[in-house]
């Protein structure tokens, strides 16, 4: 009888049919069109009519080489040194540009190499911005999702005490979240200023002086540091709320036998806390590793990528392809391997956090 | 003995505090930096840095960067924009995702699961991932206007809108919601013959305040500071969002940080005061995201 009651055709597919509709024709139709955009050389405004081309675009991004450039040499075989005593190498040119010998080499650019005895190892790529940015990411991911993560499970076990006025300070760490990425990177790109910068000044306070001023977002070794702390800054209250939630969760009775058992602190977060706290955990991983990926205002306020590519990552790299030069194509590439990325992380999070349950 | 052990609970106590105010320091000092810094002329702001100046009211203190930004800017017609969009986002995204969630919930249909299934699968699809190809759908996709049948989106307030009205995330936090309301309620008064939407409107709707404020609260975050759409898909400077307007200050040879901190001031003081005064609402609104299965 019951059954019958709520049985209704009609009605239920029209009541689910807006929110169905518009998530297949904004969310899932544009997901199979950039699979199917990346294996053409669709543009946004093109005179000419699309063509597929297979994998070209992934092979254009993707395409790498590994090639040893061995010394010129003079006649007695010895290699060649220039003038500052360096071994000097045949340019790669040579090999690159329109050498029928080597047609995996063509068109590829040096990414970077190695010294190998008196050989040179060089490793090439079809689009060495593309891999910049692939490696700058995933760089970004796996430091972001253990540091934040771990930085929220502090917050929550510090706000998850009783004490007066405890709602006030879960209200501030929380409250970058609220501001806009946005306006939380150009606050951040004017702290980390060069020279008289805010956060120059308050660090060689702390120090007396000691510390030397830097160009934090100009460096190429301190750039894409100060965008993770920036992005950890603002992200961090959001996974301590979840934290709190899957901390709140736990019996209090697991803790009042802890107590009558005399676990220490340690203990009691180890055997009580911690296990209370997996599914929470596999939850927060995957949340933080999907923002991550999605690294985009940061860069484009404060570096563009740069300095020297340090700082490219791929939803930037898809924007400035797909939008800037109006390369349909190239940026639905891009996005199919970001989401590729993005569900083999997950997956990846899920199965290893399973399997120790 | 018992003054000995009082005493370190005090100090144990002070100790706390002091913890927990020095890590709000470090959440509040940009935000402190960026309000006071609005009220400094640029010369003043640039050497304020080099002490606590940087975070106090003092010195030449004024709402002259506040004039100057509305003047380089149509500031009004930016912030109308983003509350127009957002507002009649989070609108329709309400009336939408719960009924789909009712449905889901509550009705028996052919093909309800499967449908379900799939919907909650979108979850993990970021939409940067999406929004290239979304860009080629809005420059084609037709539209019944006044003048008949015209195509494309492009520079459109619908663009800013539509795509974003429904998604996984928010059907999934009504049916999580729905799932524990008393069922009997809804199947006695099917006895009593009510119709669905009757049903939807006057019982279901009344009892789910929390989960519409919840649903809100996160559609309202997102779109108000959505920044990377915007600024593919409009050009045009009268339906531009605040996000998308700052360009008109950082996009100058000298950027007037004075102004700048000024408009930052200008577009973020009303979301914080918005989220101090609901502030258990959004924090509960964020951990029920948290809450799975």
């Amino acid at each position: 009888m019951a059954h019958d009651l709520t049985r209704s055709n009609r009605a239920g597919w029209l009541m689910a049919l807006p929110g169905a509709a518009l998530i297949a024709a904004f969310i899932i139709l544009p997901f199979f069109l950039a699979f199917a955009f990346s294996l053409t050389n669709q543009r946004l405004v093109s005179p000419n009519p699309t063509e597929y081309v297979g994998f070209e675009n992934y092979r254009n991004m993707l395409g790498l080489a590994v090639f040893t450039l061995e010394p010129e040499r003079d006649a007695d075989g010895k290699a060649v040194r220039g003038a500052d005593g360096e071994i000097e190498y045949p340019r790669l040119r040579k090999f690159t540009r329109g050498n029928p010998d080597y047609p995996n080499l063509r068109n590829k650019r040096e990414w970077f190499g190695w010294r190998s005895g008196e050989n040179r190892v060089v490793v090439l790529a079809s689009d060495v911005v593309f891999m910049k940015s692939l490696v700058n990411t995933v760089f970004f991911v796996l430091v972001v999702a253990p540091v934040q993560a771990g930085a929220a499970l502090g917050l929550a076990l510090l706000i998850n005490q009783k004490l007066r006025g405890i709602n006030l300070f879960r209200a501030i760490y929380f409250m970058p979240v609220v501001v806009s990425i946005v306006v939380v990177s150009l606050l951040w790109k004017f702290i980390y200023s060069p020279g008289d910068g805010l956060l120059n000044n308050v660090l060689s306070a702390a120090t007396f002086g000691a510390f030397e001023p830097r160009d934090w977002l100009g460096n190429t070794s301190t750039a894409m540091g100060a965008v993770i702390a920036m992005s950890i800054w603002q992200g961090v209250g959001f996974h301590m709320v979840i934290w709190l939630a899957g901390l709140q969760n736990i019996s209090p009775t697991l803790y009042e036998v802890a107590k009558i058992e005399g676990s220490g602190r340690w203990q009691t977060f180890r055997y009580v806390t911690w296990p209370g706290l997996r599914n929470t955990a596999v939850l927060i991983l995957i949340v933080i590793t999907m923002q991550a990926f999605a690294l985009f205002a940061q860069i484009n306020v404060m570096t563009q990528g740069g300095p020297l590519d340090s700082t490219q990552v791929l939803v930037f790299q898809a924007v400035e392809r797909g939008y800037g030069k109006q390369d349909i194509s190239g940026g639905s590439a891009i996005s199919v391997i970001l989401f590729l990325l993005v569900l083999s992380i997950s997956i990846l999070q899920r199965v290893m956090t399973r399997e120790r349950a | 003995m018992a003054a000995v052990s009082s005493d370190n609970r005090g100090l144990r106590l002070a100790v706390r505090y002091a913890v927990l105010t020095l890590v709000a320091v470090i959440f509040v000092f940009p935000l402190l930096f960026m309000a006071m810094s609005s009220l400094k002329p640029d010369h003043q702001l640039l050497t304020d840095t080099g002490s606590l100046r940087a975070f106090l009211p003092v010195g030449d203190i004024s709402f002259d960067n506040y004039g100057a930004a509305f003047e380089r800017a149509p500031i009004g017609v930016f912030v109308l924009n983003s509350v127009l969009v957002t507002g009649v986002t989070v609108a329709f995204s309400l009336l939408v995702c719960s009924m789909a969630a009712f449905s889901f919930v509550f009705l028996n249909w052919r093909g309800r699961d499967a449908v379900f299934g799939v919907l909650l699968a979108t979850f993990i699809i970021p939409y940067e991932t999406i929004f290239v190809p979304l860009l080629l759908m809005m420059s084609q996709l037709p539209w019944i206007g006044r003048g008949g049948i015209e195509v494309g989106w492009l520079n459109t307030y619908r663009a800013q809108i539509i795509p974003f009205i429904a998604d996984g995330l928010s059907i999934f936090l009504f049916v999580q919601y729905f799932k524990d309301l008393p069922r009997e309620l809804i199947e006695a008064s099917r006895v009593e013959g009510a119709g669905w939407w009757l049903i939807y409107r006057r019982i279901v709707m009344p009892l789910s305040g929390p989960v519409f404020a919840t649903a809100a609260i996160l559609k309202f975050l997102f779109m108000y500071n959505q920044y990377l759409w915007p600024l593919m898909v409009v050009q045009a400077e009268d339906i531009r969002p605040v996000m998308v307007g700052l360009g008109y200050f950082t996009d100058q040879l000298n950027v007037p940080w004075g102004e700048v901190m000024a408009y930052l001031t200008i577009i973020t003081v009303p979301v914080l005061a918005f989220y101090l005064s609901l502030q258990r609402a959004f924090i509960s609104s964020v951990a029920s995201t948290g809450v799975k299965g």
